[in-house]
Order: C-alpha cells, then sequence, then structure tokens
C-alpha cells in the first residue's frame, strides 16, 4: 500500500496584534492566490470570513429544513391521532380543528428548527475535533484571548516552504511559524 | 445607535451627561479575560459563597424531604382542595417561568436589537432563565398526583391506544415549556463554547483543562468556524424570540381558556409576557447587584446595566399597571354579574389583602423608578426589584387563587390556605435555584468573555487600513 504523501508539515502560521491586521493580511494572502489557509481570532470577524472568500454557509437551510420538518411532522401527528388513530369528540369541536394544533406545530417547528441548527453548526464546523495541527504551535493557545493568526495550509497548491514564508514577511507579522502535523 | 466604525468606542463614551459608559476604559482584550475567567479558575472558594452555598444546601434538602413526603402521601399533604385544585403549584410554576423570559429577552431580543450593553449580562441571565424553567417545570409534575407518570403527556404509541388531547392548553403548556428547556440550553451552551476554550487554554490543573476541553468540543477561533456560528447564534435568537412570547401567551392560555371569571379574558397573553419580563428583570438584578459587587465586575456590569433594566422594569412595569386597568375595566363593563364580582371579591373579599399588597408591589412602589437619582442607587434597585419579585409572586397568587375559591355559585365556594408542605416546596425551589446559580458562578464564565471582546473598540476592524 502506498501512503499518500503527506506534505512535511501542516503550514505557516503568522500571529498578529490586531483584527484589522489580521484581515489586511488575509486579503493579501487571498490576492496572492492562497486558498488553503484560514484566520483564527478570538472573537467573530465579519471582515476576516469574507476576506477568505467564505461567504455564505448552509446553517440558514439547515435550519429551515429542520423547523419544516418539525413542524409539519408535529402538525402531521396531531392530525393523524386527533382525526384518524384517537378521534375524540370535545364539546362538538371537528375533529380537524385546526387552530388548536397550530400552538404545538409552532414550537415543534422552533425546537427541530433550532436543534438541527446547532447539531448542523457543529458538524459543518467539524466538531468535536479536539486535536488540530494548529494547537501544536504553542503561540495558537493566545487565539482564545488576545492574539490574531492566519494559517497558510501546505496543502496549497501554490505553498512553497521558502516563498511562502516571504511572503509572510512581508505582512509584517509578529511572528511567524512552522506548524507541525 | 449609530453605524461604522465608531459604533463601539461610543460604548465606552458617555452619550450623555447622566448616561454611565457600557464598559469602563481601560479595559483590553486581556484584562477583560483575564477579568471573567479568574474569578473561576484563581479565586479561591470564599466564605461568603460557601456560607451561600450552604444555606441554599438547607433549602435543596428541604425540598427534598418536601417531595418525598408527597411522593409517600401524594397531594392532599397540599393545601388544594375542591375548588382550589390548582394552589400554590401553578402560582410558583407561573411565577417562576416568568422570571426565565428576561433572560431569553436579553439575550435574543436585545441581539436582535442590537443592544450591545446586553452582552455582559446575556450570559447569567441564560442560567438564570434555565434554572427558574427547571424549577418551574418541577410544579406542574408534582402537581400531577402520579408524577411518575407525567409522561403520559407526550404523544407515544401507548399500550393503551390512548393519545394526547390536542385542544388542551394543558398539552400545549407540555410542547411550550420543554421546547423552551431545551431550546434555552442549547442556546446557553453554544454561547459558552467558545468561552470554555478560553478556559481551557487558561486552566492550568490538567483535570480542569480536560474538562473545559471536553466541553469546548476542539473550538479554535477559525474565521470559517465563526461564521458559521454567528449565523447559528443569530437565527436561534430569532427563533427564540417568538418562542419567548409563545410560552407565556400559552401559559396565560391555561387561564384564559377557562370560563372561571377573572380568567377568561383576551387581555392574559400580553399582560403575562409583560409581567414575566418584569418579574424576569428584577431578578436578573438581584442577581448582577451582588455578583458584581463580590466578583469585582463594576467594569463590565456598569450602571447603565443597571439603570437600562431598571428603565425595562418601569415600563414592563406599566403594561402590567395597564393589564389590571383593563382587567376591572373589562370586569365592569362586561356587565356580567359573575365578572363584578369577582372584581368586588379581589377587593374587599378574603385575599383583599394581597390584592392590595400586589397593588402596592406591582404598580405604586416602582414608580419611584421614574426618579433618575433612585435608578442609580443600588441598594435602592436591589429592593425594589425585590419588592417587584413579591409583587409578581401576589399576583399569581391573586389569579389563581382568588377566582377559584369563589366562581359561581356560592354553595360550591372555597378558601385555600397553603400547608406548611406548600411552604417547603416553595422555599425549596428558591434554594434550588439559589444552589445552581452558586454553582454556575464558580464553575463557568459567568459573563461572556467572547462577547465582552467584541465591545472593546479595538475590534472594530478599520475599513480603510485593513484595504
Amino acid at each position: 500500500m502506498k501512503q499518500p504523501k503527506l506534505p512535511a508539515i501542516y503550514g505557516l502560521m503568522a500571529e498578529f496584534e490586531s483584527a484589522t491586521e489580521l484581515v489586511k493580511a488575509t486579503k493579501a494572502a487571498y490576492a496572492a492566490g492562497y486558498r488553503k489557509m484560514d484566520a483564527y481570532s478570538p472573537f467573530p470577524i465579519d471582515e476576516a470570513s469574507e476576506a477568505l472568500g467564505f461567504h455564505k454557509t448552509r446553517v440558514p437551510l439547515v435550519i429551515l429544513v429542520g423547523g419544516l420538518l418539525g413542524g409539519s411532522g408535529m402538525y402531521a401527528l396531531e392530525y393523524w391521532i386527533n382525526c384518524i388513530s384517537f378521534p375524540l369528540n370535545v364539546g362538538g369541536r371537528p375533529w380537524h380543528s385546526w387552530p388548536a394544533f397550530i400552538v404545538p406545530t409552532f414550537e415543534m417547528t422552533v425546537l427541530f428548527g433550532g436543534l438541527a441548527g446547532v447539531f448542523g453548526m457543529f458538524a459543518l464546523n467539524g466538531l468535536p475535533m479536539p486535536h488540530h495541527p494548529v494547537f501544536n504551535d504553542d503561540r495558537f493557545s493566545r487565539v482564545t484571548r488576545d492574539r490574531f493568526f492566519l494559517c497558510v495550509e501546505a496543502a496549497d497548491p501554490k505553498f512553497d516552504l521558502v516563498g511562502t514564508n516571504e511572503f509572510m514577511q512581508s505582512l509584517e507579522p509578529m511572528s511567524i511559524s512552522e506548524v507541525p502535523h | 445607535m449609530r453605524e461604522g466604525p465608531e459604533e463601539k468606542t461610543l460604548l465606552q463614551d458617555v452619550p450623555w451627561p447622566d448616561e454611565p459608559p457600557v464598559m469602563l476604559p481601560g479595559e483590553t482584550y486581556g484584562t477583560v479575560t483575564d477579568t471573567i475567567a479568574d474569578a473561576v479558575l484563581k479565586r479561591p472558594i470564599g466564605l461568603g459563597w460557601l456560607s451561600g452555598f450552604l444555606i441554599a444546601g438547607f433549602f435543596v434538602m428541604v425540598l427534598l424531604v418536601a417531595v418525598t413526603y408527597l411522593f409517600i402521601r401524594g397531594v392532599g399533604i397540599w393545601g388544594i382542595e375542591i375548588p382550589v385544585a390548582w394552589g400554590f403549584a401553578i402560582v410558583n410554576f407561573v411565577w417562576w417561568i416568568g422570571i426565565g423570559h428576561a433572560g431569553t429577552l436579553i439575550s435574543a431580543i436585545l441581539l436582535l436589537l442590537k443592544q450591545t450593553w446586553r452582552n455582559s449580562i446575556n450570559r447569567f441571565a441564560e442560567a438564570m432563565t434555565l434554572f427558574a424553567v427547571a424549577c418551574a417545570g418541577m410544579f406542574p409534575i408534582l402537581h400531577l398526583g402520579r408524577p411518575w407518570l407525567a409522561y403520559w403527556l407526550f404523544p407515544y404509541p401507548s399500550s393503551m391506544g390512548v393519545w394526547p388531547q390536542f385542544r388542551s392548553p394543558l398539552i400545549w403548556d407540555v410542547f411550550a415549556v420543554s421546547t423552551y428547556a431545551t431550546i434555552s440550553a442549547v442556546f446557553w451552551y453554544v454561547g459558552l463554547v467558545p468561552d470554555f476554550a478560553t478556559m481551557r487554554e487558561k486552566a492550568i490543573h490538567p483535570i480542569t483543562k480536560k474538562v473545559f476541553g471536553i466541553f469546548a468540543m476542539g473550538w479554535r477561533g477559525s474565521a470559517r468556524h465563526w461564521k458559521r456560528y454567528e449565523s447559528l447564534y443569530l437565527i436561534l435568537a430569532g427563533l427564540a424570540t417568538p418562542l419567548v412570547l409563545s410560552v407565556h401567551t400559552v401559559v396565560s392560555f391555561d387561564f384564559a381558556i377557562a370560563i372561571v371569571p377573572g380568567w377568561h379574558t383576551t387581555i392574559f397573553p400580553p399582560y403575562f409576557v409583560a409581567g414575566a419580563i418584569y418579574s424576569g428583570f428584577a431578578m436578573v438584578l438581584v442577581l448582577a447587584i451582588p455578583i458584581r459587587k463580590y466578583y469585582h465586575l463594576e467594569s463590565l456590569i456598569t450602571m447603565r446595566h443597571l439603570q437600562n433594566s431598571a428603565k425595562v422594569m418601569l415600563a414592563t412595569g406599566l403594561i402590567v399597571a395597564y393589564g389590571y386597568f383593563f382587567e376591572t375595566f373589562i370586569g365592569m363593563y362586561s356587565g356580567s354579574t359573575y365578572e363584578r364580582f369577582m372584581l368586588q371579591n379581589r377587593w374587599f373579599g378574603p385575599y383583599s389583602a394581597m390584592y392590595w399588597a400586589l397593588i402596592l408591589c406591582n404598580i405604586a412602589l416602582p414608580q419611584l423608578l421614574w426618579i433618575p437619582k433612585l435608578r442609580s442607587n443600588i441598594t435602592f434597585l436591589f429592593l425594589v426589584s425585590l419588592d417587584i419579585l413579591i409583587g409578581m409572586w401576589l399576583e399569581r397568587f391573586v389569579i389563581v387563587i382568588t377566582s377559584l375559591a369563589r366562581d359561581f355559585l356560592p354553595s360550591a365556594w372555597g378558601h385555600y390556605t397553603p400547608t406548611r408542605w406548600d411552604w417547603a416546596v416553595f422555599t425549596g425551589t428558591l434554594g434550588f435555584f439559589s444552589l445552581c446559580m452558586f454553582l454556575f458562578i464558580r464553575i463557568m464564565p459567568a459573563i461572556s468573555i467572547f462577547e465582552m471582546r467584541q465591545l472593546l473598540p479595538e475590534s472594530e476592524v478599520k475599513a480603510d487600513e485593513a484595504a
């Protein structure tokens, strides 16, 4: 069996002090043709994902599908229970008394939409993933505190250890390090 | 609020002469992180926390004893009887669930309205929601008589071949409250994930590190992850907003759909929701004021938060007052003997003291909040919040008990007196709630760290420099 050849390192990581510098560097890297890269920050920065060329998420779609399934499923269940399986005459109201069915339908729309969104967000993000190569860099722990990182991955076709390093130097980061696998 | 780069700088400024800032100047990413995380990781267990925890623990024991005795003897140990079959259990249920509503309002509705000042109080307001809903959820189940059969309320293919009756507001309640509890829990957890990652990196003890690491799920702050995260957070807020309104609406339907005088009124849903937010904000202040003091969070939870909460209380209190007024007006205007008697009974009947205490607590005293000087007096805010919590509890008591005790035929009237077991369960849930809050501020970041970082002016990406 031939193992696929792994690049020697995961990528090159540059450290920045501010959100503005991170966004600037990400834009420059994108303009230079790098695509397999990611920006890391201690809080959400809309501009950073835009700069990575990541404009759209499928999370809203997942929530919509979950909500529709939950709502229509609940309504169908109520209809089946109160009209077909176990018809119950309550004060002469029609079996299919739809206004009364709306409340559970609404609640299940919210429940399934919300849960689909939460599980969907984690699944799309590939979480839980307790380990990731970026954690190999000791400085990276400050990403949950006050530092901003841009990691260009070795898997990027344009990646070349010397050339990319030179390019990243031009971004004037606080430091650059090689991220091992 | 102004849009653009200066938006966040404004938060630290003083927009009006009397308006305190949302965050005191001098905070950085690092100080915000340390202030919040060290309260959990470094601060030793103090005597104040320990004694509070033990007192709360004592009341949890009271709850356990009361519930055990209830399971052995049945609901007869409570003061409930016919016609007042809904005693303390339902009063407390409505009261507790209302308290929870402020948490969702702060975390979801204020998020959608871009009220960024909420960022330092949303986390523990959400925790408060969760624990309040847990307390609320206990009551209808304990009140069932055979609590171990509570699962009969859910539609499942049972061997008895029967199904729930979906035209009943009591079944709607099951769906509304369980959805509310679940969505509140996931909303809270999702908000905590990036902060668990911070705690994972900051923790020194290997076990602490591992536990926070497990809950952080390997969060690494990737821009793609944040994008999906924010998208989810916003939509969850959008889902939670109608949800929270629906929950108390459905709770009010439990009353409004019945024909009992004093219950059968269309004003109940908005008036219940406003009352819920009213008592919820009071609870937020009752919790925020001591937490802020003992954990030295004055620079993160500023007077602005306390004053804004006071203003929300004033506004919702007026909506509640409007509700009382219209209850009276409609009672008179309806021309119904029973409706009119209901009012007379509330004002001068056996529970009239409760009614007038309610008017005093909920309407008269909170009007003092109009005075700006009192709004910036922390002791006063704390006391008025306690007063509102009592007032809202009395409101639920008056609604549930007076209407049931004297409904239509005088021969069917009764009188309800709570027993010591009623009080034991009620104080027990107060203890359970406090115990959960004590544990929460001890083991989790009580303020959302990453959202506080976002409030700092330097978090704004300067568009001209980043080009």
